[in-house]
């Protein structure tokens, strides 16, 4: 036993979940060499009662997060969970990030189907089920071992607060101690659903004063990101990244860069030109140095210009020709459009926008000299496709790359992506050393994976009474799909799954609906972005309905609670909005603008307060009221911060972010030219979270989505001039206000 | 290259580097005290910012030639116990998300506090400008630099 204490080679494995007749049931099997063994017992270190958790005999439960933490705050909230089944004492609750291994840590929601991701705010409502299991089962299995070690029967007991108590005896004993002696069965006790608590018996999920586990670390300089890793030995990397992908570096002064003190190598790849040094100040003034000639003529994006290609957007939103694809669809909207007494029409925009996160992107690497494996420090929403590119680089197996998950200085779709752990290999591969890579701002803009520009034209047929009998929005836009998640593309048939999130209208009583999307091949490196294509798609659609309001002499409030009469949820956020800030009531030289949206099993309603310089074209949104319906909150507090959060995030992407593109390559350079919401221009934001008994739902993005919209509608009700054109920058309001 | 001499939170250290290396480098790589954060690299964001002799700078636009023979000090040596006010009020208010630029964040309003006890809501929104959250914890940190201001 002793042995395999020592060696810790126990892998318990979680192979999934089975639905039956008898409901969920938690199953496992034993990996590795010890498969099939028997009942294995753990002394001095502790008990690892199932893949999720580990019991040491100091007390210190020590719970994985299969999740990126990127300020969301799931290396809390998920662990939260387990240890709320467990009956863990939580301030013994240690969490630590889970390794890169979908087999055991994947999400089992719908949307990713087991693989292990950190996206679409989906954390919680995938892992809710199983960490709660894992959670109540280990804490039977706590339950059996004093059972047997005490000799009573196991109904005699129950848990509390990191003890296992024996009522009839008065004896109590903590998990640490319990974890001196406890068995693993080689079959693990099986849970169902009725094994788990009912929320009202919840003594960690909805608690508000337990903060976040990062926090501390993260205000005293401690917390450790990709960025912090130095290993043994290392030498640095700055990469002038291409402008563009397929295009092919000349390095016209090699040889003088190369001469610069402590520069080791330059080094011309295809996606850019890499220095290699002793230090990060030598490969950054070596890449300052670096004259480069691009040949642009074999990248896939090298005609590509956001201004220019404007036109055949416009043509492709217009054109009954076009190959659509339908995303969402009820009735007929077509004939429905057809007979209408009215029909109305309105084209949108958004630009491309950058994530801007704000640790630049970059990544350790450390290739084994026979190149058969590798192992990378970075901070990763999705590791294992990491994992799964860098093993195809050095041709060998995904379980050859050991990936160390690190906290991420923001995410919001930026670290799908693992392009710097990608060069870092390539580049330690190449040098034989490990290589730390640190992009600079500038090549981190140009290596963005933008938000797509986008447009839209919509459609809605009016009957005699003035009723919304049909509804079309088209988008016209590259395939978000296409490019960040290739096989969900090719499994659905050209569909765009992030890219045509929103475009439905599922929450509004709308008899014939048609949305769908034409796409537009650019070449572009479009992704994910923070609330995905509900951000741009609701924009439009928001906006339109009030447009469609407004047109019919209808208020945009009663509009809306009319068209959600059938879903209570949308209808109390919405409600509650209203509520929070007056917003019937006037107030003089402001716009009050409403919007609502789901998004991923959220609702959420926002009104903003606005007022505009006409002289500037500078809008200003005094204040921000945002009312959510998550289901069943894990934190309150942490709902309140990610809501705040998303409306700036919302607001900086509504007023400010642009990029522009030319000949495939991106424009903007730094902070300079590429604007993010600053302190100056924050609104009063007022959060509330309504409260219903539904399952969790993520909330990331869904305060993201409703701000462009509701800002514009509180501009039209101030000045009768609609923005149909994200962002709604001072330049462009100011030619809209003329 | 050449010795550059200076006081780094109450300690004296000598480093071996070209004389224009940004103070960031010399701080983050070469001390490996990285609770300094690399945004930008051209004063745009704050994520960098250290004091400097009491003064707020920007670690990335400061030369560690121009820090020889002066007290730096980074958000590591602000308070020997991590208890600053800011700091205990940054826990209170629950205000790091990514918690990336935060660091820039404590020592900008540091300097802010260590001048102006009681700032109007005005005056931390100005001194605060150049600081880049893009979590958005803006809200945050306003109401955490209020709170050490009345808890000082």
């Amino acid at each position: 036993m002793n042995e395999q204490i020592k060696n810790n080679t126990l892998e318990i494995s979680r192979r999934g979940f089975t639905k039956g007749a008898a409901g969920l049931t938690f199953s496992f099997v034993l990996g590795g060499s010890v498969a099939g063994h028997m009942a294995k017992a753990f002394a001095a270190e502790g008990a690892k009662l199932n893949a999720w958790v580990t019991i040491g005999t100091d007390g210190i439960v020590t719970i994985l997060c299969p999740s990126a933490e990127m300020g969301q705050g799931v290396l809390t909230s998920l662990p939260l969970i387990l240890a709320e089944e467990l009956d863990a004492d939580w301030s013994k609750v240690k969490a630590e990030f889970a390794p890169a291994n979908p087999k055991v840590f994947g999400n089992p929601h719908e949307l990713f189907k087991g693989a292990q991701i950190t996206a679409a705010s989906v954390s919680v409502p995938g892992y809710f089920m199983p960490l709660r299991m894992a959670g109540a089962q280990a804490r039977r299995v706590l339950i059996d071992s004093v059972a047997a070690e005490w000799k009573v029967p196991a109904a005699e007991l129950s848990t509390d607060k990191g003890f296992v108590i024996h009522k009839k005896s008065g004896r109590k004993i903590s998990y640490g101690d319990v974890a001196k002696f406890a068995k693993i069965p080689a079959e693990p006790p099986k849970i169902t659903e009725a094994d788990l608590k009912k929320p009202s018996q919840f003594k960690l999920i909805g608690r508000k004063d337990i903060g976040r586990i990062d926090v501390p670390g993260k205000s005293n300089g401690s917390a450790k990101y990709g960025i912090d890793v130095q290993v043994p030995g290392m030498v640095y990397a700055s990469v002038l990244q291409a402008p563009l992908e397929g295009s092919k570096a000349e390095v016209l002064n090699m040889e003088d860069v190369s001469k610069i003190k402590g520069v080791a190598r330059v080094i011309p790849l295809p996606f850019g030109v890499a220095v290699i040094g002793e230090t990060v100040e030598a490969t950054r003034a070596g890449r300052n140095a670096l004259k480069v000639k691009w040949d642009t003529s074999a990248a896939t994006a090298a005609n590509t210009d956001s201004e220019k290609n404007k036109a055949d957007y416009a043509r492709q939103g217009k054109d009954p020709a076009a190959k659509a694809i339908t995303e969402y669809k009820v009735g007929d909207a077509a004939a429905a459009l057809g007979g209408a007494a009215k029909t109305m029409e309105a084209a949108y925009w958004s630009e491309y926008c950058y994530h801007a996160q704000m640790e630049p992107m970059n990544a350790v690497a450390k290739v084994a000299e026979d190149g058969q494996s590798a192992e990378i420090w970075t901070g990763t929403q999705f590791g294992a496709l990491a994992a799964g590119i860098i093993s195809g680089i050095l041709k060998t197996t995904p379980d050859k790359i050991k990936i160390n998950q690190q906290l991420l200085g923001g995410g919001y779709g930026r670290r799908i992506w693992p392009d710097a752990a990608i060069q870092a290999t390539i580049l330690s591969n190449i040098t034989k050393k490990p290589v730390k890579l640190l992009l600079t701002r500038e090549d981190d803009v140009a290596a963005a994976r933008p938000r797509p520009m986008t447009h839209h034209v919509l459609k809605a047929g009016l009957d005699a009474k003035g009723n919304l009998v049909g509804w079309h929005h088209r988008l016209v836009s590259e395939n978000v799909d296409a490019v960040a998640a290739p096989p969900r593309f090719q499994a659905t048939g050209g569909k765009d799954y992030i890219g045509a999130r929103g475009l439905d209208q599922a929450f509004y009583a709308i008899p014939n609906v048609q949305a769908e999307y034409v796409r537009e091949v650019r070449g572009m490196r479009v992704h994910a972005w923070r609330g995905i294509g509900a951000g741009y798609n609701k924009f439009a659609a928001e906006s339109f309905v009030d447009e469609v309001a407004n047109a019919t002499g209808k208020d945009p409030l009663a509009f809306r609670l009319e068209l959600t009469k059938n879903h209570p949820r949308a209808q109390a956020v919405i409600k509650t909005v209203v509520e929070m800030s007056d917003f019937k009531r006037k107030r003089p030289g402001r716009g009050m603008g409403i919007a609502f949206s789901d998004y991923h099993g959220a609702f959420s309603a926002g009104v903003a307060e606005v007022s505009v310089d006409a002289k500037s074209g500078k809008i200003k949104v005094h204040n921000y009221w945002v009312a959510a319906d998550p289901g069943l909150v894990i934190q309150p507090d942490s709902v309140h911060a990610q809501l705040e959060s998303s409306v700036v995030y919302g607001l900086s992407a509504a007023l400010l972010e642009e990029l522009t593109v030319k000949d495939g390559a991106i424009q903007q350079t730094n902070f300079n030219d590429y604007q993010v919401l600053r302190m100056s221009d924050l609104p009063e934001i007022h959060t509330r979270i309504v409260t219903t008994n539904n399952p969790p739902a993520g909330m990331g993005e869904i305060g993201v989505v409703a701000v462009a919209p509701a800002i514009a509608n509180g501009i039209f009700q101030l000045t009768g001039k609609r923005l149909r054109h994200l962002p709604m920058s001072a330049e462009r309001v100011k030619k809209a206000l003329a | 290259m050449a010795a550059v001499g200076f006081n780094i939170n109450g300690k004296a250290v000598s480093v071996d580097v070209e004389t224009d290396t940004p103070l960031l480098w010399v701080v983050r790589e070469h001390l490996k005290l990285t609770g300094t954060k690399f945004g930008c690299g051209s004063g745009l964001c704050g994520s960098c910012t250290v004091h400097v002799d009491g003064k707020a700078v920007r670690s990335c636009q400061t030369s560690v030639s121009q820090v020889s023979g002066k007290k730096v000090v980074t958000i590591e040596g602000l308070s020997p116990t991590n208890s600053h006010p800011l700091q205990k009020a940054w826990v209170a208010e629950q205000v790091p998300q990514c918690g990336y630029c935060q660091s820039g964040q404590i020592m900008q309003a540091a300097e802010l506090l260590a001048a102006n006890k009681k700032p109007t809501r005005e005056q931390i929104v100005t001194h605060m400008d150049g600081n880049i959250c893009r979590c958005g914890t803006y809200p945050r940190i306003v109401r955490a630099i209020q709170r050490a201001a009345k808890e000082a």
